[in-house]
């Protein structure tokens, strides 16, 4: 298979609630971020005349939310196709339009406000049946809670090793001028922070959060008309678990490891463990973080406690950009890892810069206690 | 374009009945009806399935990232799957994803999903208008209700000639949708009936009236993509694409008004399209047509747009039969969008319907000549368009 290059990555600084600029202000600032880097312009032979965007008509509380920024994304007289899903699977969408011959050169913007909404919770709730599962009040904050519980009892998690999570997240955070929240903790305030949906603290969730993104991908062939220093995408995967939670192993991993073995397979990776330097993942609770790791297999499975105790994460790189937990939107977080592991392996990363990345795993998941995961590995 | 990586073809369909209402089954049960059919229609089964795509109108239903829950009725389980939605254009934009995910290389068998049931959510026009926010800076909308293009019409060809033309569409669209089981809306209009229509079908808005617009349905339109290798061991007569194109507007009525109208996403996406494939004479290339056209009056002036036609050439065709099933370009013989419109599944339906004509199996409408070449649109967005062309023989 022929590669893919993402030639450029641009970032809207994270915060809480960015009201004083429109979601179409912030994806102006990407692209012409992106614009000043490479250069690249729309329309023409050479240039982009597909887009691939993220948004959600939910978040923005509109039908068809990419009609609203069909200008901000340079999508006027040209192509653009929405990834109404997390952002993560519009690299392997966009990977499928340079490899299908039909673009050379494609441009992928995100956004996502998190602070339009009264609360993530009543959009999340809206994900389940309203005749059905509705009214039982689910939302995928409550799915986690449950998550959480089952996979603690099964890895024998404590709650010093989830604080211990959290803290090295902020630790990193500071170092990342994008990052959120950045206020620096100790174990005990993760500790005694209060219960948000038990067992999960307030400090074990991800704080609000708004943002945007954006990305140019190349064929082989032009990619090194933008940049002297492509990375390239090597390995896609993703996988739908079922929906009914009853019908899960919460703490499994099911869809997870399915779409992990998808994009090793392509990356032609046997062993992650000796070949990941890196890895951003949505640990958008703090359990999380062990559990997907598990599930990436890089911890051996019901380990993750240990694992966090051994250092296990500062082993493998993750989240050097302080991740979720640090604030990161919903819809884009995946995206988020994208950029970050990007700067990573051109060594653009500045104050959390790691030393010889060649590899990098980016994941994010969607739907209540992960019910949907994707797995993207970068190289350089 | 270059030249694809490799052949795509369908090599399955499934559509449901459309209808105004469907009690008898929730979401991921109407769409699962569709799904069987297109893997009874394949003769395969889950198993061979690499990757689905699914699209909708979310908002709509108002349930969030729907494909969480569908995963019952769509197969994803355990599998690969996209969404990928782009308003009134999803059903299209679908085919298009299905065609670049199995091109790539990247996946082998790739089905694709688009359905609305909307029956759960009461009003499209209200889903639509919510577009426009004062507050937010949003330009005025007023969804798909609007008499702007009547009005153009009408001060380009006179009251007269331009109502009875669209009116003349609407009952030939009817007249295919009584030969369609699974059309929505099928009055068995007469020609005979277009003055008495013109008169007392209720207005909307302006020259638009309750019979020039679509309905508003339910149901599921399902179809499966292959490779060329496996293509061809799935099925005797698959049915290839040969290539597509999308083009989007921003938003700006005025973009769409303006004193001088500015070029129509349908026109610029036929130009390019046709360009690109060498395809000189659209009239006399292709079989079929199958339009998206919301209503009677954007259908009208569509076939200009899109057949690259100038002057009244294609009020003509309306007024010379020209466009009906048995006539020299037959435009949409499903009864198109005015008779069934499950917003969703709308614009994959044209391609599904499309690609029956080509294989031939499109039963009481099915056009009697040989249909070779097919052309599929859809609409969406702010005037937004995609544009498919299907081939029965590989051999451009």
């Amino acid at each position: 298979m022929k590669r893919v290059a993402i030639c450029a990555v641009a970032q809207h600084k994270i915060e809480s609630d960015i009201w004083y600029k429109r979601f179409q202000g912030m994806l102006l600032d990407v692209l012409e971020d992106i614009q000043r880097q490479t250069g690249f312009v729309f329309g023409g032979e050479k240039g982009v005349n597909n887009i691939v965007s993220c948004s959600d008509d939910f978040f923005d509380a509109r039908t068809i939310s990419n009609n609203g920024v069909c200008d901000a994304i340079g999508a006027h007289y040209r192509g653009e196709d929405k990834m109404a899903q997390e952002g993560l699977n519009g690299i392997g969408y966009a990977m499928s339009l340079i490899l299908s011959g039909h673009d050379e050169v494609v441009y992928f913007p995100a956004h996502c406000k998190e602070s339009q909404a009264e609360s993530r919770n009543v959009i999340t709730n809206q994900a389940y049946d309203p005749f059905y599962c509705r009214c039982l009040g689910l939302d995928f904050l409550n799915a986690a809670g449950l998550q959480a519980r089952a996979y603690m009892n099964k890895a024998k998690i404590t709650e010093e090793q989830l604080a211990k999570v959290v803290v090295r997240a902020r630790q990193w955070a500071a170092r990342n001028p994008y990052a959120n929240e950045t206020r620096q903790l100790e174990l005990g305030d993760v500790m005694n922070s209060p219960m948000l949906c038990d067992p999960i603290r307030t400090l074990h969730a991800y704080p609000v959060s708004d943002g945007a993104v954006a990305l140019l991908l190349a064929s082989e062939k032009r990619a090194y008309e933008f940049t002297d220093n492509p990375v390239w995408i090597t390995g896609f995967g993703n996988c739908m678990d079922s929906y009914f939670l009853g019908d899960r192993d919460l703490a499994s991993n099911f869809a997870l490891k399915r779409a992990a073995a998808q994009a090793y397979k392509m990356a032609g990776i046997k062993n992650p463990r000796k070949k990941v330097d890196l890895v951003e993942l949505m640990d958008c609770y703090a359990y999380q973080q062990p559990l997907w790791l598990e599930g990436l297999g890089l911890c051996d499975e019901g380990m993750g406690g240990k694992f966090i105790d051994d250092y296990g994460p500062a082993q493998y790189n993750v989240n050097l950009s302080g991740g979720m937990l640090a604030g990161r939107p919903l819809m884009i977080g995946g995206l988020y890892g994208v950029v970050e592991a990007v700067l990573q392996l051109q060594g653009k990363a500045g104050e959390h810069q790691a030393a010889d990345v060649n590899c990098a795993v980016v994941h994010s998941t969607t739907g209540g206690a992960g019910q949907f995961h994707t797995v993207v590995v970068l190289e350089r | 374009m270059a030249r694809k990586n490799r052949n795509v073809a369908i090599v399955g369909i499934g559509q449901t009945e459309y209808s105004s209402h469907k009690e008898h089954q929730n979401q991921p049960e109407m769409i699962n009806e569709a799904f069987r059919a297109a893997l009874k229609d394949a003769n395969l089964t889950l198993d061979d399935i690499d990757c689905i795509v699914h699209g909708n109108m979310e908002l709509f239903e108002s349930v969030h990232q729907p494909d969480l829950w569908h995963v019952l009725g769509t197969g994803a389980f355990g599998k690969p799957q996209f969404r990928i939605t782009t308003g009134g254009t999803t059903g299209t934009t679908l085919v298009c994803a299905a065609d670049n995910l199995v091109a790539s290389g990247m996946y082998d068998v790739v089905l694709a999903i688009g359905f609305e049931k909307l029956q759960e959510a009461g009003s499209t026009t209200a889903g639509i208008t919510n577009m426009a926010d004062p507050l937010w800076y949003r330009h005025q909308q007023t969804g798909a209700l609007t008499s702007a293009e009547a009005n153009n019409i009408i001060d380009e060809f006179g009251e007269d000639r331009a109502r009875r033309a669209a009116m003349k569409l609407r009952i030939m669209m009817d007249k295919h949708a009584t030969l369609n089981p699974r059309a929505h809306r099928r009055f068995g209009l007469e020609y005979e009936q277009m003055e008495d229509l013109m008169k007392t079908s209720p207005p909307l808005v302006g020259e638009l009236r309750l019979i020039h617009m679509c309905s508003q349905s339910d149901g599921a339109c399902a179809m499966i993509f292959a490779c060329e290798e496996k293509a061809k061991a799935i099925t005797s007569r698959p049915v290839w694409i040969r290539d597509h194109i999308a083009v989007h507007k921003e938003e700006t009525v005025a973009n769409n008004y303006a004193y001088e109208r500015p070029e129509t996403s349908h026109h610029r996406a036929a130009t390019e399209l046709f360009a690109r494939n060498g395809i000189t004479d659209p009239v006399e290339y292709f079989d079929v047509f199958e339009m998206y056209d919301p209503s009677a009056w954007w259908g009208l002036d569509w076939i200009r747009e899109f057949l690259l036609l100038e002057g009244d050439e294609h009020i003509r065709m309306v007024e010379n039969d020209e466009l009906t099933i048995d006539g020299k370009l037959p435009l949409n013989p499903s009864g198109g969008v005015t008779s069934s419109n499950p917003i969703g599944a709308t614009a994959m339906a044209r391609v599904a319907e499309a690609a029956l004509q080509i294989r031939g199996d499109a039963g009481a409408h099915q056009i009697k000549k040989e249909v070779k070449h097919a052309l599929a649109s859809g609409f969406g967005g702010t005037m937004w368009t995609v544009l498919i062309m299907l081939e029965k023989d590989l051999d451009w």
